[in-house]
């Protein structure tokens, strides 16, 4: 009787405590998240302000590598959703949007930021909601330890590496004695310091420091600085002034001019069949992409072309005279790639495994080249989360960049300022 | 109690109990909303009270944040000296630039500050080594503790904020209800009578400067411990007419305004921006709608309609 009773109650208690699973779409929906509910990716970016046209290439490419991603099963089984937030190029808005991401767009991981200063203003914020942030900016804050356990950059390599990868062509090549025009704020400073440290180590030496100030407009008073025994004019401008400052530098020269020497930040989304670019013809660029399809190029660039939109002259398929970040825009694609890889190493279900997820890419290493790393393989360092990867040399002949030299990675690397694996989690 | 100090402790109040009931993404915002509420507040003691329109008042907040960052990155002083630095910091600024800029009136006080801000901004990426220019820098996590609370908690940032604003508001409101504050109005309605009056309208004006610059340099203060992040973008022009819309959208010359400003000039960024790359083209429109049915903001239009002794 008693066992009767006990038996017929407990069989319509499994019963009505099925008939109430089903009907909780809370339940529901965990399962579902175990399953098929979608991976939501943050995705921070320049949409307008001064990195615009870097967020136009960065917006782009990161659907095309989601589409890629999600073509090939997602992450797991589950497809990325890709939450898209502008910080308008501002550090105050950028903390705002990665505070948005975390708790209003519920999102896994933050990716994507590019400029800085941005960086710098909204890493912070990351670090102290535990929330995987990765960043595709080429600064040096990373690896120099200023952020937090958070914050990685696996996609991308860092200023101090590209710059004394440069000084073995430079010294062997175009000369020793280096006057070097930079902008005198932050990025320019790290060419400075970290060039003279890299040639010096060469055997060559910078003979003059121009720093040129951010609201300069002409230039031709500062080349006058340039000493006469200088063998290789080193320069890297950005902003609005880039042009003038090219179209100034082959008046004051003319045919007489040093080598020349720089980094592709000037030109970056600028056509170099622009009027007044003629003078760059036979200088020297680096690279963190050829922009130009070479003659060997690689099955993962022509792959990586076509799925982004890119012609072989780096430009948009759909409009020639749209010229990408080709340089920079990579990071994106590989940085969700090893967002993929992380997750998956990890085995990601949510929130909760966030720390899981930064262990695990962490203790990544090498990555070979391939469809998710199509700029070459890469060399992590999980104890200073920054990257580590070839870099290129062009020489501009006839309006196009041909690559002259590949660095090797070991030329990028440098000692570990920061290990941030011994950092609570 | 007045009607005034019911309002404005009723408000406090509620952003109290708002701590406890906000979900995470709002309560975020408003802890950064009433530290841009008082850079406001103090633009307001300029602007809305002695009736000088600064141009440059970023400088005044990014003074702060690096007078209070840069002592705790070199010489790791704790919070609770190295924000009142920032905040002395600041005053010292307001001051040296008072002296100057009060020489002129009108539209060349607004390009003289505009140009001492801008040569601000300079200073800062001048000295680069020392302030990482236009990068900035990070306050570690471990630096940003005050009386043995660790600002980066929500909660805790939350509350700081709060008491900042609360000090800041009901110091607003006493000062405009204090012989200074009524000086103040005089000489903003009409300056040849209030020196015919026998005030000295110089010194008001230079305690004015003084005043608001130390209250934006506190808010730039408390901006970089409780967010964890200095950097030179604070001290560029737009950052400078940030106040000048929050104060004008919440309406010049009252005590809330400038909360309610700042308030509905973020959420209507962070709205528009869902909508919208043209973000400031939404907060454009909203700024002409005001100007043409709301000239003198929202609590000022509540102050002509509904309640005139709003102060």
């Amino acid at each position: 009787m008693t066992k009767s009773a006990t038996s017929k109650v407990g069989r319509r208690a499994v019963l009505a405590g099925l008939g109430a699973a089903a009907a909780m779409p809370g339940l529901t929906r965990y399962v579902q998240a175990q399953s098929s509910e979608p991976i939501r990716i943050g995705f921070q970016v320049h949409r307008t302000g001064i990195g615009a046209a870097y967020g136009r290439w960065y917006d782009r490419t990161s659907k095309a590598a989601v589409k890629v991603i999600n073509a090939a099963g997602g992450i797991n089984g589950r497809p990325i959703e890709l939450v898209t937030e502008d910080d308008g190029t501002d550090p105050k808005r950028g903390a705002e949007v990665v505070e948005k991401f975390a708790t209003a767009h519920r999102a896994d991981v933050v990716f994507g930021t590019l400029f800085s200063h941005v960086v710098i203003g909204s890493a912070p914020r990351a670090g102290e909601l535990k929330l995987p942030y990765f960043v595709v900016s080429e600064g040096h804050h990373v690896a120099s330890g200023m952020l937090n356990r958070y914050t990685l950059q696996p996609g991308i390599t860092d200023v101090k590496s590209q710059v004394q990868a440069m000084a073995p062509f430079v010294a062997d090549n175009l000369g020793k004695k280096v006057a070097m025009i930079f902008p005198d704020f932050a990025f320019g400073h790290d060419h400075r310091d970290f060039f003279s440290a890299a040639i010096a180590k060469q055997g060559g030496e910078v003979v003059a420091k121009i720093a040129i100030p951010p609201t300069e407009s002409s230039f031709t008073k500062y080349f006058a600085r340039i000493p006469r025994d200088t063998e290789v004019l080193y320069h890297v401008m950005v902003g609005p002034a880039v042009l003038t400052f090219v179209k100034e530098m082959g008046e004051f020269f003319g045919a007489s001019r040093p080598e020349i020497f720089g980094f592709l930040d000037s030109l970056e989304a600028v056509d170099l069949a622009t009027p007044g670019l003629e003078f760059l013809d036979g200088t020297y660029f680096w690279e963190g992409n050829p922009r130009y399809a070479q003659a060997d190029q690689s099955a993962h660039d022509k792959f990586f072309r076509e799925a982004v939109g890119v012609d072989a002259n780096g430009a948009s398929v759909s409009d020639a005279k749209d010229v990408s970040t080709y340089s920079h825009m990579f990071g994106c694609w590989e940085t969700l790639h090893v967002i993929k890889a992380g997750m998956e190493a990890a085995g990601y279900q949510g929130p909760a495994d966030r720390a899981k997820l930064i262990e695990a890419i962490e203790a990544m290493g090498p990555m070979a080249e391939s469809r998710a790393h199509p700029q070459g393989a890469k060399r992590f360092n999980g104890k200073t989360h920054q990257t580590f990867g070839h870099q290129f040399i062009s020489q501009v002949e006839g309006g196009r960049l041909v690559l002259r030299h590949r660095t090797s990675i070991e030329d990028t690397l440098y000692p570990d300022e920061v290990d941030y694996t011994t950092r609570p989690l | 109690m007045s009607r005034a100090l019911v309002l404005h402790l009723g408000l406090i109040a509620v952003l109290f109990a708002a701590a406890f009931l906000l979900p995470a993404y709002h309560h975020g915002n408003l802890a950064r909303i009433m530290v841009l509420a008082v850079y406001a507040m103090g633009y307001n003691i300029l602007f809305g009270y002695a009736g000088l329109l600064s141009l440059g008042h970023a400088m005044f907040f990014a003074a702060g944040m690096y007078g209070m960052g840069l002592t705790v990155r070199y010489w790791d002083w704790p919070m609770i000296l190295a924000l009142p630095f920032g905040t002395l910091a600041a005053a010292a600024l307001a001051l040296l630039v008072a002296v100057l800029a009060l020489r002129t009136a009108g539209v060349a006080f607004m390009i003289v500050t505009l140009m001492f801000s801008q040569a601000g901004f300079l200073v800062i990426l001048y000295f680069n080594p020392i302030t990482r220019g236009d990068e900035g820098f990070v306050i570690p996590q471990a630096a940003r503790r005050l009386a043995g609370l660790d600002l980066s908690d929500p909660m805790n940032r939350y509350l700081a904020a709060l008491v900042l604003f609360s000090v800041v508001l009901l110091a607003c409101h006493r000062l405009v209800l204090s012989r200074l504050g009524r000086v103040l109005v005089a000489i903003r309605e009409n300056e040849e009578r209030a020196r015919l009056l026998g005030y000295d309208v110089w010194a008001h004006k230079l305690g004015a400067v003084v005043l608001s610059g130390s209250v934006a340099g506190a808010a730039g203060a408390a901006y970089g411990a409780l967010f964890g992040s200095v950097g030179a973008s604070f001290a560029e022009v737009p950052f400078s007419i940030l106040p000048l819309l929050y104060v004008l959208a919440g309406g010049a010359g009252t005590v809330i305004g400038p909360f309610v400003g700042t308030a509905f000039m973020f959420y209507l960024r962070d709205l528009a921006g869902t909508v919208t790359d043209a973000h400031m083209l939404v907060a454009g429109a909203a700024l002409i709608a005001l100007t043409l049915f709301a000239r003198r903001g929202l609590m000022g239009l509540v102050r002509a309609r509904w309640a005139g002794w709003l102060p």
